[in-house]
């Protein structure tokens, strides 16, 4: 028998290319997906060199980032932004990358169209240039962001140079009660290791809290493991895993799913296996989160206040959390209910899948806005929006008082017109809250989708358990 | 990538931490398709305060950032090491980095110095009250000096410090393991998928 080792180490050893003492180990990429914003430099990288991309079928890029969420059939109102979308076009046409462009159905955001299409899936490595390619390791796939250096790296050689990282188990035991979320316990993790307890390492997400999560919730987790530090999180794949897969466009079927299963539950951590750091959570003890500073880190329970940052641990944190009060113009001691909103975005990598607009509809439906918030749903696909018609989620919605927008990646971090202004608050389902992250001056607080249709509601935060009593 | 040997000059003391790359290049200027030109627009938002470190005459020419911990957290964009470069900065001297920050900086060659609280703190509070003391860092004998007798070792990776010391290009030197990825290629798992069916022509919205 030989030794017991990680889902990490496991799928790290399938894909060493090349290795040799003293240098960090040759990994092979499966999947490569591009977007306009981190893109351009890399592909000039190539011209300039004269390479070309080694693998365009194992790329897939799309617009996400800076797309107009408004009616697409109107000129951008962005200059600068067209320009980044027309080279990308131009890069993917002259180097044969396949594009989901914005008049494609199937574009979105690309964290969010490559799995509901099937193409992120168990033991596979995924990279992208945005840090939220953690999402992907929900399917038990070793998925992290880089830089533009590394996707001009990728492109050219589909490898990426990587050190072996240490890993941490991160396990939530017990039952989540009802109201909470998958969102909750990625907030609820961040809060116990800190903005930074995740650095150096590759997570693994274990437990019956996480077992018990759908693929979507799993993704919410995964996707906001680098606010904890990490590059990459990861959930093994199980039944769980294999129902969502099934059927989807770029799975294998017939002998060749039962054979890729197969593959697929040998990825699971051996028994005995060991892991660098060890985190535990009680997910019985985890309460709707609202975050009230500038760091995910920085959040507490709905029925909390916001925090005296003389009682932070360190000096550091002590001087971080004065500096966030003024920044979120509040005054600690505030109970978290009494905080009034001014904008809801309801959307993003982290809660823009069909799933998080249902929970967010059901909690709207008969309901309108306060009169003095304004709120936007941006579906994370184009597919994901055709779905929310479908079952009529829309008109819900819409009958609230929310726009229904285009898909992108919005209101999460402001590269299109869909910002905050100064001194605005908003209850936000993205996943930063950092200084100016929705538009300079803006102030974000970072919640579920419940949690964020209930404020909408409201014009305040509410606890979403007494909400629906 | 550019050969990086020692770097010698005063230190701009940003004493902040977990200073995300939002702050260091905000959104609005990731639109540009070009590596250069970002450096204006470094640390944007905190620069329209007076007051705010980086804009002190003192400290317009510092090669060096000293920084609290988790310097360059949050998301991928490089465009933050473009940035810093452009402003003029050759190394950051911090507890601790985001991941992908720092591994940005050294592909792009810009020195991620780690060194423990106590001494980025003794940095920190020496230049803010001497704008203009030197330090100095030698990337060979991997050393933090100010005079006086202080100095310090850092580490780095032997690779890292390899390439920076050459100026040496990642993909040159991973092509030239090109028959490794190619015999790799041959023996990869065909279930996985590839994106050619993706080509099909778009389906339209609506």
């Amino acid at each position: 028998m030989s030794e017991p080792k990680t889902i990490v180490e496991k799928i790290w050893d399938q894909h060493v290319v090349h290795r040799e003492a003293g240098k960090p180990d040759l990994l092979y990429i499966d999947l490569h997906l591009v977007h306009e914003v981190t893109s351009p430099q890399a592909f000039d990288g190539l011209r300039l060199a004269g390479r070309a991309v080694r693998r365009p079928d194992l790329t897939l890029a799309t617009v996400d980032h800076n797309v107009p969420t408004t009616d697409r059939s109107l000129p951008n109102p962005d200059p600068l932004s067209t320009t980044q979308i027309e080279v990308l076009r131009a890069n993917c046409e002259e180097f044969g990358v396949p594009l989901w462009d914005i008049f494609d159905i199937r574009q979105g955001i690309v964290h969010i169209i490559s799995p509901e299409h099937g193409l992120t899936q168990p033991g596979m490595t995924i990279v992208c240039g945005d840090s939220h390619t953690s999402t992907h390791g929900a399917f038990g796939a070793l998925a992290f962001g880089i830089g533009t250096s590394e996707v001009e790296h990728v492109l050219a050689t589909q490898t990426l140079p990587q050190s072996y990282p240490k890993t941490m188990s991160v396990e939530v035991t017990g039952e989540l009660h009802p109201g909470v979320t998958a969102k909750d316990v990625t907030l609820a993790v961040i809060r116990h290791t800190g903005v930074d307890g995740g650095v150096g390492h590759v997570i693994e997400y274990r437990g019956d809290v996480i077992r018990n999560l759908s693929m979507e919730g799993r993704m919410t987790v995964c996707n906001m493991t680098i606010e904890g530090g990490a590059r990459a999180g990861l959930v093994a794949p199980d039944e769980t895993t294999f129902e969502y897969l099934k059927g989807r466009e770029f799975v294998p079927t017939g002998d060749d799913w039962d054979a890729a299963v197969e593959s697929w539950r040998a990825l699971t951590t051996d028994e005995g296996a060991t892991f660098d750091t060890y985190v535990t959570l009680d997910g019985s003890a985890i309460a709707p989160h609202v975050t009230w500073g500038t760091t995910p880190a920085q959040s507490v329970p709905v029925t909390g206040r916001v925090p005296k940052p003389e009682e932070a641990s360190t000096a550091s944190a002590r001087e971080t959390a004065a500096r966030s009060l003024v920044y979120m113009d509040l005054d600690a001691g505030t109970p978290i209910v009494e905080i009034a909103i001014d904008k809801v975005f309801l959307g993003s990598c982290t809660n823009g899948r069909i799933e998080d607009l249902r929970a967010a509809a059901e909690v709207v439906k008969g309901h309108k806005i306060a009169s003095t918030v304004s709120a936007i749903v941006v579906p994370g696909s184009g597919l994901v929006k055709r779905q929310a018609e479908e079952e009529g989620l829309d008109v819900v919605f819409k009958d609230a008082g929310f726009e229904w927008r285009e898909p992108g990646c919005s209101m999460c971090l402001g590269m299109n017109p869909d910002i905050l202004l100064p001194g605005e608050r908003c209850a936000s389902t993205s996943n930063r809250n950092f200084e100016g992250r929705q538009g300079a001056g803006g102030r974000t607080h970072l919640v579920s989708p419940q949690m964020a249709a209930a404020a909408a509601i409201a014009g305040h935060f509410v606890d979403i358990r007494e909400f629906n009593a | 990538m550019k050969q990086v040997t020692a770097v010698k000059g005063n230190a701009v003391p940003l004493n902040r931490a977990d200073v995300d790359t939002d702050q260091i290049i905000p959104k609005q200027f990731l639109k540009r398709i070009e590596r250069t030109g970002f450096g204006e627009f470094a640390f944007f938002d905190w620069r329209k305060d007076e007051h705010f470190v980086v804009n002190r005459p003192d400290y317009r020419d510092a090669p060096i950032m000293l920084a609290q911990q988790n310097f360059g957290c949050g998301s991928s964009r490089e465009h933050a090491v473009w940035a810093l470069e452009d402003m003029g900065i050759e190394a950051v001297i911090a507890p601790s980095f985001g991941d992908i920050f720092r591994n940005n900086c050294s592909k792009v060659g810009l020195l991620t110095i780690e060194l423990p609280q106590e001494d980025v703190d003794y940095l920190m509070s020496r230049a803010e009250e001497l704008p203009g003391g030197e330090i100095q860092i030698d990337l060979e004998s991997q050393t933090v000096s100010v005079g006086g007798g202080w100095a310090r070792h850092f580490e780095i990776d032997p690779h890292t410090k390899h390439r920076l010391l050459n100026g040496l290009d990642d993909i040159g030197i991973t092509l030239q393991t090109e028959d490794a990825i190619a015999a790799f290629e041959e023996k990869r798992d065909a279930l996985k998928p590839d994106t050619t069916p993706a080509l099909a022509s778009a389906t339209k919205m609506g």
